[in-house]
């Protein structure tokens, strides 16, 4: 059979004609549909891909010839993407986004009815739109590279899967699996696809051999599905059988009832009903299941269409973009490639950042000054590896492996080839400026020298400097191995060079970089300052924590205010708002720091002390109110003013403290520019995603309207509520907008 | 000429290092008569008949040395019970070398360290796996369990120990079929190397086909004669391998692949196949070989190990080694008259001389500027190999060099290589690989004799002697 197979490979055909993102060719009976979009790393289903797929389409449709197709992207990791975003966004209205997808929905229904069966072979990212496409296919084959994933993240997007995806996959995969994907819109592994029934096949990647592994392993890729596609159309290749107990269950009303229900409470749950798009995803499926394929498919256009037109959906698409925007390094390339990297400090902060520069291959320098901390670093370093390991994303030996590239000390050895030094010791200059003295006392000339602070002026550390244009500011936000967001901080001093590396190292790390001017408590920090200011009066002001978190979760903060309190540390919280309060007087007042301190000093530090706010009870997932706070916040207790003290007033006392800060800081020059604004409120702060940012809210809120309840706060508590001057220009002129 | 080049290729202050004689038990698929067998059985068999072929005097045994892959934990040090058993002096220390396919290989060149650093004139070295039986152990958490109960002091901690017994603490362990690195088979591994190459079904069915033709022509001729008899206990006397199996490419090419499904490449018919078998050489200094009076086959002379990426070029070894040891010793393809590559899968040989004959791999791959250059296939395992005679993993070594001196004796050729990745089967760790180079000389008999390059920088080996002498202490007073 074999042989036959290679006589009959010399009979090949190849079309191209003037296309330039899809192409085919005709092995014998099979014509191979290559993608490949010349303008760009990733394939995505754009105007032009999507109109000479349609003539491809035709054209191997059309051939009596062909008995049976596969489709396949040129691109080394990277199947299809996805939609074309700016094909959406430019739509405008919900009809046009509507009438989009129901052509792409025209083109897979299709591909889904084809006569001849057609293979999706699939290398690299197969996801939203390309994910459609493949399921639409008759059979798909995946290869087990890590960079092949599959997934529906279009709700990421505030949109939902709008070319058949909310109708075929719950079929695919069973509606609680389905749910599961379009609604987290998490990214699925090959071989979890393979279990899931999402693949029929893996196919594994290969190492070098007469060519580079990638291109061989497409090419591999590429034989076994016109094997496969060839062995449909005879017959010869069963398809891939469905489970049948989850389909049977399924069968009957009332299981598919609750599990709507379900679902629909969780959702619920977890969006507080401010994000639209997992609401109608439920609701397409529900009427593809329970009314048929004609009611299905409409549901999921208008849906989309209407979607599209959010303010959420434009939200979580800037968040997008403004996140593609802090992935690249706006400095260039540095010098130097950071090679080694020594970290100060083996706490909670220091071993987050070892673990996630060690992973990447940089030697990494672990330093504490106690064996006890060292010791528990090193163990946090292994635990995040090794959780890993667990979750089988990493293989044990390649956890070990990894690991040996981490070295843990206490004394300065090996710092005599350390490209930079990362210290995360505590927030107190003097020891930050011992510390500084003491590593550039070993360290090569051309070695940076970083600072993890979160408030603390980076100018005032580099002042122990003898060489300030080697410091910078790089602050990292706890976890780090799971907060995305990197804040560095330059000051006049440090020189470009210096700032394209810690950039470069932070990309690496897998960080979303904002790189902001020096100032106390920079942007983040200074933003999150007054709100937390705000939140204590609230407090003060007869409000419990419950109530608290329930207000500002209830406005789109993933962390309630009182929760996030604890998360920081009390004591954090009330060392950065006494500093601030030094640092900006008394626009940074409102709660009373006293409150915060006699907290701290009961030994109510948040989390890491077991009490705070809430108790904390290992192995206890509920939290219950800390009752001695009870009496702290009697002893503080002030007087609400009821004019503005309703739930909502709440909110936006708390909201427009954060949002005005954010725009000081634009106006004050400590941003570059809105995008990098947005990205760090939400990234590093929790701002409701879909706001999108302080940025984006004030353009879509309105400038006007935050001014006016401003103005109403201020009349009120004062110079806290005052607009700045670039808050007040964009209220009084509509058309200036942040985002355009 | 011949003479020139042999006193060229020895070691100025390097003791010459022969090769006197080579024997196996023959080699059978598991699971059949072998199968009420210890592994420790098996290796007795191969030393009683190196005694018995060469007559060696017992008590002039320096060394025994002796590889295994899969151990049986009641003889941990297989070799010394291997040597007791078949009646070597008490007084001859013996100790057990292991690294995965090429545990005999490892046993035979520490042989050559031995008699070069001056501490032995005469070792013995060899290998014996026996896959008929494998240890088979409870599960961690049921160990873990029995262990305690040993240390538990009243009936009640005893009976509560028992209490935490689940179902799941039943559950055995078998010995991990997959590479420990990379949690890959070794199947897997070779069917993938194929595809990197690719190497098609055909290719490998017509290499494994060849190897089992080439096997029953040698052996219907008479030239396993390396293969000594073997009684099983109680049972009758085993004196041919029994896992060649000439058949037919329509026959291979019904079977279905065995680890890669359902488009793989790799079967059952064009991989090794489990087999149970011991191997034994007499390995001596050139002087005390002469002085006893033997015509030794071979100089063993010269070695390289190598290892690379466990993952992707797992087996890829030879292409690697054969260069070198080439290079080291100043010899090209063309001198060589006989080849013997340890054949680990029918896919993996075929994508070894793939990678042999292609430029792009040697650039890129190897940091070379050309290509390694491909053994001519009329010099290349013309007798068969492990694909058909079996292979037992830690005893196929020494049957590679015993056949190339053979191979030179019969065809009258002057210098051999031995070529072997660590392939551990199912089992092992195989990222080292190795290669030997062998020479034939016609100053010892008419036939040819294999040389096998040594190398060795003596600043490092001073340091390992001191170890050894240490050891060997402890062994002698262990045992007596």
């Amino acid at each position: 059979m074999n042989q036959k197979t290679q006589v009959q490979i010399q009979c090949t055909t190849i079309v191209s004609l003037t296309r330039t993102h899809v192409s085919y060719e005709i092995k014998d009976d099979v014509a191979i549909i290559r993608i490949n979009d010349p303008n760009s790393k990733v394939n995505t289903l754009s105007v032009q891909l999507q109109q000479e797929m349609t003539e491809v389409m035709n054209e191997v449709l059309g051939n009596e010839a062909v008995k049976s197709a596969v489709l396949i992207s040129s691109k080394p990791g990277c199947f299809i993407a996805g939609a074309d975003i700016n094909m959406i966004q430019a739509c405008g209205t919900a009809e046009k986004v509507s009438s989009l997808s129901s052509e792409g929905q025209k083109m897979f229904e299709r591909v889904e009815k084809s006569p001849i069966p057609i293979v999706a072979a699939i290398n690299g990212s197969c996801l939203g739109g390309g994910l459609e496409f493949a399921i639409a296919c008759r059979y798909r084959i995946a290869t087990k590279n890590k960079k092949t994933v599959l997934g529906t993240p279009e709700v990421m997007l505030g949109l939902l899967p709008g070319a058949g995806g909310t109708q075929r996959l719950p079929k695919m995969v069973g509606l609680p699996s389905a749910f599961d994907m379009m609604l987290t819109g998490r990214n699925i592994r090959a071989d979890k696809a393979k279990k899931m029934g999402l693949v029929d096949q893996l196919v594994d990647t290969l190492g070098p051999g007469l060519k580079g592994p990638e291109e061989r392993t497409i090419e591999y890729l590429e034989e076994v599905a016109v094997g496969v596609a060839r062995g449909l159309a005879d017959k010869k290749v069963p398809m891939t059988k469905t489970k049948k107990i989850q389909e049977y269950v399924m069968g009957f009303e009332f299981v598919r009832n609750q599990v709507y229900k379900t679902v629909n409470n969780k959702v619920m749950k977890q969006t507080k009903g401010l994000y639209p798009a997992p609401m109608k995803i439920i609701e397409c499926v529900k009427a593809g299941i329970e009314q048929g394929p004609d009611a299905g498919y409409l549901a999921e256009s208008q849906n989309f269409g209407k979607l599209a037109m959010t303010s959420e959906s434009r939200a979580l698409i800037g968040l997008y973009h403004g996140q593609v925007a802090c992935k690249k390094n706006r400095f260039g390339v540095p010098d130097r490639e950071v090679k080694t990297l020594a970290i100060l400090g083996a706490g909670l902060m220091g071993a987050g950042i070892a673990q996630v520069t060690v992973d990447k291959g940089v030697n990494t320098i672990l330093k504490d000054t106690t064996v006890e901390g060292l010791s528990r670093g090193q163990q946090q370093v292994y635990k995040g590896l090794n959780d890993r390991v667990k979750k089988r994303s990493l293989t044990s030996f390649e956890r070990d492996s990894i690991l040996s590239k981490l070295t843990g000390q206490l004394d300065y050895g090996g710092f005599e080839k350390a490209d930079m030094v990362v210290e995360a010791v505590f927030e107190d200059l003097n020891i930050k400026h011992a510390v500084l003295k003491e590593v550039e006392a070993v360290i090569p000339p051309h070695c940076i020298f970083a600072t993890n602070t979160s408030a603390l002026p980076i100018k005032d550390i580099a002042a122990a400097s003898k060489r300030p244009d080697k410091v910078i500011g790089m602050h990292y936000f706890s976890p780090v191995d799971k907060m995305q967001l990197l804040e560095i901080i330059t000051t006049d001093k440090t020189s470009r060079d210096t700032t394209a590396s810690a950039v470069a190292v932070g990309l690496k790390q897998g960080k979303v970089i904002i790189v902001v001017g020096d100032g106390p408590g920079f942007y983040t920090t200074r933003c999150l300052a007054p709100m937390l200011a705000e939140a204590v009066r609230v407090l003060q002001e007869g409000v419990d924590p419950k109530k608290l978190d329930t207000l500002t979760t209830g406005f789109g903060f993933p962390v309630g205010a009182a929760t996030l309190a604890d998360e920081v540390g009390i004591d954090v919280a009330a060392h950065v708002a006494e500093d601030l309060g030094k640092a900006f007087g008394s626009r940074f007042g409102g709660g009373n720091v006293e409150l915060l301190k006699t907290m701290v000093e009961k030994g109510f530090k948040g989390r890491k002390s077991g009490k705070g706010c809430y108790i904390y009870q290992p192995g206890l997932k509920r939290k219950d109110i800390n009752p001695e706070i009870e009496e702290i916040l009697e002893r503080f207790k002030m007087t609400p003013h009821p004019t503005v003290s309703s739930d909502s007033d709440v909110q936006y006392r708390l909201v427009t403290r954060f949002v005005n800060e954010a725009v000081l800081c634009l106006q004050e020059g400590i941003l570059n520019n809105p995008v990098e604004g947005d990205i760090g409120a939400v990234f590093g702060l929790g701002f409701p995603p879909c706001l999108g940012g302080p940025f984006r809210y004030v353009d879509s809120f309105g400038a006007d309207k935050i001014v006016e309840k401003m103005r109403r706060f201020e009349d009120v508590y004062g110079n806290q509520f005052t607009p700045c001057q670039l808050l007040l220009d964009h209220a009084k002129d509509p058309s200036k907008r942040f985002h355009k | 000429t011949i003479y020139f080049l042999s006193k060229t290729l020895a070691k100025p202050n390097v003791k010459n290092i022969v090769l006197v004689d080579g024997v196996r038990t023959p080699f059978l698929l598991s699971g059949t008569s072998y199968s009420d067998l210890m592994p420790h059985d098996l290796g007795r068999g191969a030393l009683q008949g190196l005694l018995n072929r060469t007559g060696v005097p017992k008590e002039i045994v320096d060394h025994i040395i002796y590889g295994i892959v899969i151990q049986e934990v009641k003889t941990s040090n297989v070799a010394r019970e291997a040597a007791l058993g078949a009646g070597f002096s008490d007084k001859t220390p013996a100790h057990t070398v292991t690294m995965a396919c090429i545990s005999s290989n490892q046993a035979m060149t520490s042989a050559v360290g031995l008699i070069a650093a001056g501490q032995c004139d005469v070792v013995v070295a060899g290998g014996v796996e026996f896959m008929s039986d494998v240890p088979i152990r409870h599960s961690r958490k049921m160990r873990k369990t029995m262990l305690s109960l040993n240390k538990a002091k009243t009936l009640g901690q005893r009976l509560s120990l028992l209490g935490s017994i689940r179902m799941g603490h039943l559950m055995p362990e078998l010995p991990a079929v997959a590479e420990f690195s990379t949690a890959e088979s070794m199947g897997h591994s070779a069917d993938r190397l194929a595809a990197a190459f690719g190497v098609t079904r055909v290719e490998q069915d017509e290499y494994a086909l060849r190897s089992h033709r080439l096997a029953k022509k040698a052996q219907d001729e008479g030239l396993l004669s390396d293969i000594i008899s073997f009684q099983v206990p109680g049972k009758n006397i085993i004196s041919a391998d029994n896992g060649i199996r000439p058949t037919s490419m329509e026959q291979m090419g019904k079977l279905k692949p065995a680890f890669v499904k359902p488009h793989g490449t790799v079967t059952a018919a064009n991989s090794s196949f489990l087999t149970d078998g011991a191997s034994a050489v007499l390995i001596m200094s050139e002087e005390k070989a002469l002085a006893l009076g033997y015509k030794p086959k071979a100089y063993l002379r010269d070695f390289v190990y190598v290892s690379q990426d466990p993952k992707d070029q797992l087996l890829l070894g030879p292409t690697y080694a054969t260069p070198k040891v080439l290079e080291k010793s100043g010899l090209t393809m063309e001198d060589i008259d006989v080849f013997e590559f340890h054949e680990a899968f029918a896919g993996q040989i075929v994508a070894n001389l793939k990678a042999m004959d292609s430029d792009w791999f040697a650039q890129n791959c190897m940091g070379r500027k050309s290509k390694v250059g491909v053994p001519p296939m009329e010099k290349f395992n013309t007798w068969g190999g492990s694909l058909s005679l079996g292979h037992p993993f830690a005893a196929t070594g020494c049957r590679l060099v015993t056949t190339v001196a053979h191979r030179l004796q019969k065809e009258g050729g002057q210098y051999g290589v031995v070529a072997a990745c660590a392939a551990g089967g199912q089992v092992f760790l195989p990222k080292y690989t190795y290669a030997q180079l062998a020479r034939a000389d016609t100053e010892y008999s008419r036939g040819a004799t294999v040389q096998v390059f040594l190398v060795h920088s003596f600043g490092l080996f001073s340091v390992h002697v001191l170890c050894m002498k240490m050891t060997m202490c402890k062994s002698v007073q262990k045992h007596f």
